[in-house]
């Protein structure tokens, strides 16, 4: 955490994106994390994504839960619209929110107590709704806010930092958001930006339930020997399985990608999703491949990353619901109470 | 890339631009910091070891330090241009806020050690040798020609620039130590001069000549042709109080600047500087310009003067040539004629202020000193001495005219050199400044000196109203910050001495510092050679001018680089690291002057 607020002044060279804006523009308040926090690193990240697809920060909503890992919309976005909800009950607020405005960018971001114990439920039922969102869960196995208690997502066998070992098994979310039907599941580390960014990026425009889980060290209650979710950790058992490129048009595509081993997965906003296979077994547009996959990776201690699942033709709950375009707070009175006669008509289709 | 030695002192040093820039190695940051902490006289005793002058210094500088400031190329453009920190007129608020410093001034020395050395000049050069040794208990005697001692700080620059009481309290210090001042004692003979055995000699006699502008109608009207330096040399010592109405001066340096606005003091109405280049590549610095131009001074470019016009033997004008510049494939420029017809400029008087030289008439050819064909004494780089062992040259005497800041410098290498000579000592063998690098740290988040970045744009240091300072000569124009602005200024400091210091065994690789740092310094990336490396850090690293800090190889292989250039020593990334594998530390560089310390490590009698 740092007293000061980052100073105004930036690299003379520092880029702006079609908007005019530079990546500065995109930060927020000044973090209160500890210092080396993973959640300040994905913080950056999610400045970085939205920066560079040219989003309008007013266009996004950031909705987050109770943890650390629901401080950070403070840290990034300051233009864009925050809800900092209730503890477990972010997916709800959004799925509210998302009927309400289809037109906005949602953003929930949560963590592993919010997400797998208090809010295992909402987690499971906004996957399976299909809101359109992008829902980032960062995962450090621990509750810091709380002085370093095993989380539901820590690994059975694990050790606290001081020397108590796991006897629970873990809540795997991204099998659970694979059965729960989400359409776009991705696992990556708070450590490596360069994998981090473009899932990010893909999930934004993904339309429908996106999910990404992040693994973000505590680097004051679980970043030591003995831990499956420390920096060296997973540094040593990371495998990934593909490298996204993310492009928000074919026009943009400045690639030649000739070699062969790539997955092109076209997504419903135009978007292209380019990945290299890195594990040449592996399409992540299998729902049950993925499922093994993941399975067979955690028994060997492993820690699967990249792209896991896209269902590039996914629906979202507006589709489902067959619901109107326009978001509530564009309608008139008089679409909103069209008279007597329309009442007239709904009751005699009903009798 | 290798890892960088930071053991070596030039490392840290560079990254104080500042500090580097300046020829005697000021700690520029500390003294700020002494500023803004209200310790006047801390902050003055600080440049006074280093500059001799800092009253002096505080008005007159030429400032290289100040193009060097690293706030001149972070700060934002918004179309103004990006300023550095006021660091000249920093001094200077030391020097008017410090109160009575007699008390830190080092004493006359108890016991003389018998050895004895002739100033030739009593400019600053010589001064600085003088106060570096008598202190030592060296025995030394200062000649010069002019009745007080100062050399060109007292003859050459105006009073409404430089108030007496300034020099004569400055160099009043110097004199307290012991110095003998021969004052009006013009040395016209090397040979005589060497046959009284001084056990040193140093020349600081400065660049004297004027150069003269040969062109016709030069000699027909001489009464109203004046050399620049001579002339404000003569208003300085009274003997001159008036010109005519009409001027013209020709030359664009800062000798130009103080002739001009010496002249519209001295009942110049219509005063002109008239110069054979733009405007731009002027010799003058830029704050000199802006002050004539404020004073009404118009500055007219690419005339070159072709002729001075008379009548009946009396200067009436001046022929130009009008020219542009051209500039050939390798950036050279050549000035060529425009064919346009000669322009005419009536004038009452014309100051001719077209560069200086040395000259010294009074080294016989044959004393053993050689002089070069520009009339340069042939001198080893690093010690001064001339290929007489016991001789020694400083200031603008030893390689052409320069300032005063560089006239200081060369007075305490020449110092260190005399010294070491009468010790018996090898003259090349100059021991390295002595550096220390100390933690800032005072808590998790609180360092021992204000690292918040004040945004404030630099301030202007006010003037005299100019219906006031055109009166009269003797009042100066510029009135100096008040000790409120002064804080101000001071707060645009980056501390560009408290030093990222990185320490790879400590890092996880978390990449907390690479997220905080607003200047996008710091990149934790694959190891590769410089030219490639630089282009793809986090920030392209284009100015080859500073140096990229790489650490060892970490964990994972790859290296932290951070690029010098732009960084704001805000200490966030020191801040934000959680294993203190950042740190900020501050970087002190002391030159080593004349004494105990430039010598040899002598073994203690048992």
């Amino acid at each position: 955490m740092t007293y000061l607020a980052k100073p105004k002044l930036h690299h003379p060279t520092l880029p702006k994106n079609k908007l005019g804006y530079t990546r500065r523009d995109y930060e927020g308040k000044v973090s209160t994390l500890c210092a080396g926090c993973g959640h300040d690193s994905i913080s950056a990240a999610l400045i970085q994504a939205f920066w560079e697809l040219d989003v309008e920060p007013h266009r996004v909503a950031k909705l987050s839960g109770i943890g650390c890992s629901s401080k950070t919309p403070d840290y990034f976005l300051g233009n864009s619209h925050g809800f900092n909800t209730v503890h477990g009950r972010m997916p709800s607020v959004l799925t509210g929110a998302n009927l309400a405005n289809r037109d906005l960018i949602y953003l929930g971001v949560s963590g592993d107590g919010d997400s797998a114990s208090i809010g295992l439920g909402q987690f499971a039922h906004v996957m399976r709704r299909g809101v359109n969102m992008t829902y980032i869960l960062e995962n450090n196995g621990v509750y810091g806010l709380t002085k370093g208690q095993f989380s539901a997502t820590a690994d059975m066998g694990s050790k606290s930092k001081r020397g108590q070992v796991n006897t629970d098994s873990a809540v795997d979310t991204i099998s659970l958001a694979l059965i729960m039907g989400a359409s776009f599941v991705a696992r990556s580390f708070s450590g490596d930006k360069a994998q981090l960014v473009p899932l990010i990026k893909a999930a934004i425009a993904h339309q429908g339930a996106a999910f990404i889980d992040v693994i973000s060290p505590c680097v004051a209650f679980n970043n030591h020997p003995g831990s499956t979710k420390s920096y060296d950790y997973i540094r040593e058992h990371n495998e990934a399985v593909n490298r996204l490129d993310f492009w928000p048009s074919r026009e943009a595509i400045t690639i030649d990608y000739s070699e062969g081993g790539l997955i092109e997965v076209p997504q419903h906003d135009g978007s292209i999703l380019k990945l290299r296979k890195l594990d040449a077994d592996y399409d992540p547009r299998d729902r049950i491949v993925a499922l093994e996959h993941v399975a067979r990776a955690a028994e060997k201690g492993e820690v699967l990353t990249g792209l896991l699942y896209v269902h590039a033709e996914a629906q979202d709950l507006h589709a489902h619901l067959n619901t109107y375009a326009v978001p509530l707070n564009k309608l008139g009175e008089k679409e909103l109470c069209p008279g007597a006669g329309v009442l007239e008509k709904i009751n005699a289709a009903l009798r | 890339m290798q890892k960088t030695d930071t053991g070596n002192p030039d490392y840290f040093h560079k990254v104080v631009d500042c500090q580097w820039a300046c020829p005697a190695h000021t700690p520029v940051p500390e003294y700020i910091r002494l500023i803004a902490a209200g310790r006047y006289a801390d902050a003055y005793m600080v440049n006074w070891e280093s500059n001799v002058f800092p009253g002096i210094l505080g008005r007159t500088c030429d400032r290289p330090c100040e193009p060097a400031c690293r706030r001149g190329r972070v700060e934002e453009g918004g179309g103004a241009k990006p300023e550095p920190v006021a660091i000249c007129r920093l001094k200077r608020v030391a020097a008017d806020n410090k109160g009575d410093v007699r008390a830190l001034m080092p004493k006359p020395a108890a016991k003389k050690n018998g050895k004895r050395i002739a100033c030739v000049g009593a400019g600053p050069a010589s001064l600085t040798v003088a106060r570096d040794l008598a202190p030592l208990g060296y025995s030394v005697t200062v000649f010069d020609r002019d009745k007080r001692a100062g050399g060109m700080i007292w003859s050459q620059i105006p009073r409404f620039r430089l108030p007496l009481e300034v020099i004569d309290e400055e160099v009043g210090y110097i004199l307290d130590l012991g110095v003998e001042l021969k004052a009006g004692v013009e040395i016209t003979s090397m040979k005589k001069l060497l046959a009284e055995g001084w056990d040193a000699i140093f020349v600081g006699s400065g660049a004297p000549r004027g150069r003269d502008l040969d062109i016709p109608g030069r000699k027909e009207a001489a009464a109203h042709i004046h050399i620049g330096i001579d002339w404000l040399s003569s208003v300085s010592f009274g003997h001159v109080s008036h010109i005519g109405k009409r001027v013209i001066v020709l030359g664009g340096g800062n000798t130009a600047m103080d002739c001009c606005r010496t002249s519209r003091r001295l009942g110049g109405e219509d005063v002109k500087v008239i110069v054979r280049s733009g405007f731009e590549e002027m010799k003058a610095s830029p704050w000199e310009k802006e002050d004539a131009q404020h004073e009404g001074i118009p500055i007219l470019n690419y005339l070159v003067p072709k002729a001075f016009t008379h009548e009946n033997g009396r200067l009436t004008g001046v022929g130009f040539e009008k020219v542009k510049a051209v500039y050939d494939a390798k950036g050279r420029r050549s000035l060529v004629p425009t064919g346009e017809p000669e322009q005419h400029y009536e004038c009452d008087d014309v100051l001719v202020a077209v560069g200086q030289e040395n000259a010294f008439p009074w080294i016989e050819r044959d004393c053993g000193i050689e002089l070069d064909r520009h009339g340069l004494p042939v001198l080893d780089k690093a010690t001064l001495r001339a290929t007489l062992p016991n001789v020694f040259f400083g200031g603008d005497s030893a390689f052409g005219p320069k300032n005063i800041i560089w006239a200081v410098a060369h007075g305490h290498e020449a110092a260190v050199s005399i010294d070491k000579l009468l010790n018996g000592e090898d003259l090349r063998q100059r021991p390295a400044p002595q550096t220390s690098l100390v933690s800032q740290k005072m808590g998790i988040h609180e360092w021992s000196y204000h690292n918040e970045i004040a945004l404030d744009r630099r301030f202007k240091v006010p003037w005299r109203d100019v219906n006031q300072t055109l009166k009269n000569i003797k009042v100066e124009v510029e009135l100096g910050f008040d000790p409120a602005t002064g804080f101000k200024e001071a707060e645009r400091c980056l501390n560009c001495d408290v030093q990222t210091v990185f320490t790879g065994k400590l890092c996880i690789e978390c990449d907390a510092c690479a997220d905080i740092c607003p200047m996008d310094c710091i990149s934790v990336t694959p190891n590769g050679e410089e030219a490639e490396l630089r282009a793809r850090l986090r920030a392209p690293a284009n100015n080859k001018a500073q140096d990229l800090y790489v650490s060892e190889p970490l964990k994972t292989t790859r290296v932290l680089v951070k690029d010098e250039d732009v960084c704001l020593h805000c200490g966030l990334c020191a801040e934000r690291c959680p294993t203190g594998a950042w740190d900020m530390q501050k970087f002190l560089l002391e030159m080593t002057h004349a004494g105990p310390g430039c010598r040899r490590p002598q073994k203690l009698a048992a």
